[in-house]
């Protein structure tokens, strides 16, 4: 299935948000996500079914002002 | 020193954690600041170095309040869903409000800045708005839910400083029992200083420290600034006036024409 992940094109052969997350390297981060430009908070990143051309979000604390 | 939200600050001095030269003299600038407050925000994380895990430990290290932000946000349903994020990541409900409506200044949008506001608080969050100095925004924001106004001094990393003195002096006067924080444009200590002799409740400031040739020595500084410009205020400055006043008595004075 190919989505976008932060702005690039992936290619994962996943089911959930919860899967893409392990399967692209983000197992145990401190990150908040969302899909589409909707926040899909981390209880539900299981559950969370991804489809062809989604985009997902994942951020991390940041240096901020 | 008044409450942020039931929380009661140790200083009025919040301190930015971008653009430091490293990792390291971050670390050593915020602790010679004593600075009570952290500025962090959320930026697309990479599977491969993770670098925001690092950042965040050290951010954890530093045992301050985190104040997370929505930088870099122009709309309301950016803004509203940048805030979520953070609330999940950061474990806080403050958050930073900001709207950004024009690029060249970086000024908020208000009308966005009020809407969000409002979506927030309604939502729990306890909401730090970026603002301007006007006071018809800052009664809606008030009425939107927010306990805490953040005036810039000036544009955002310009280091102009207070730009409008009057305007600044009449919010301060309008909304006496309001935390009021000067958010931005702030360069130098002095400057910090003036916001507090004004009766500001606390200083919001990154660039001027972390683009100091020593940033450790100028957090010192705007410490020391900070707490010299509260104490100011607590002791009750003279009015100024326009012509001069002799110090010195001068009943007995010698004639010696």
């Amino acid at each position: 299935m190919k989505l976008q992940l932060n702005g690039a094109s992936v290619d994962a052969e996943v089911n959930t948000l919860a899967e893409l997350l392990i399967s692209e390297g983000f197992g145990g981060a401190k990150v908040a996500t969302a899909v589409n430009g909707a926040f899909v908070p981390v209880g539900l990143r299981d559950n969370h079914i991804l489809r062809e051309g989604d985009s997902v979000e994942v951020l991390a604390p940041m240096q901020g002002g | 020193m008044r409450d942020f939200y039931g929380t009661s600050l140790a200083n009025g001095f919040m301190l930015g954690t971008a653009q430091y030269p490293s990792p390291a003299i971050l670390a050593d600038a915020f602790k010679r600041s004593g600075a009570s407050v952290a500025t962090v925000s959320l930026r697309r994380e990479s599977g491969q170095d993770r670098a925001g895990q690092d950042f965040w430990q050290l951010i954890r290290d530093l045992n301050v309040h985190v104040l997370p932000n929505t930088a870099g946000c122009h709309s309301v349903k950016e803004a509203v869903t940048t805030a979520h994020m953070a609330r999940e990541v950061f474990g806080t409900k403050w958050i930073k409000l900001e709207v950004i409506g024009e690029e060249d200044t970086l000024q908020p949008d208000v009308f966005g800045l009020v809407e969000a506001a409002r979506i927030l608080s309604q939502d729990g969050f306890q909401v730090f708005p970026y603002t301007t100095e006007d006071l018809v925004v800052a009664d809606r924001l008030l009425d939107a839910g927010c306990e805490v106004l953040m005036p810039w001094g000036a544009p955002i990393g310009s280091g102009l400083g207070l730009n409008n003195l009057f305007g600044l002096r009449a919010m301060r006067a309008h909304f006496p029992d309001v935390p009021l924080v000067i958010d931005a444009g702030i360069g130098l200590p002095s400057q910090a200083a003036a916001a507090m002799e004004l009766g500001f409740d606390a200083v919001l400031l990154n660039t001027a420290v972390a683009k100091a040739g020593d940033p450790a020595v100028m957090a010192t500084a705007f410490a020391a600034a900070i707490t010299a410009g509260q104490m100011a205020h607590c002791a009750d400055p003279m009015e100024p006036r326009d012509m001069a006043s002799p110090s010195t008595p001068v009943i007995g004075k010698a004639f010696l024409e």
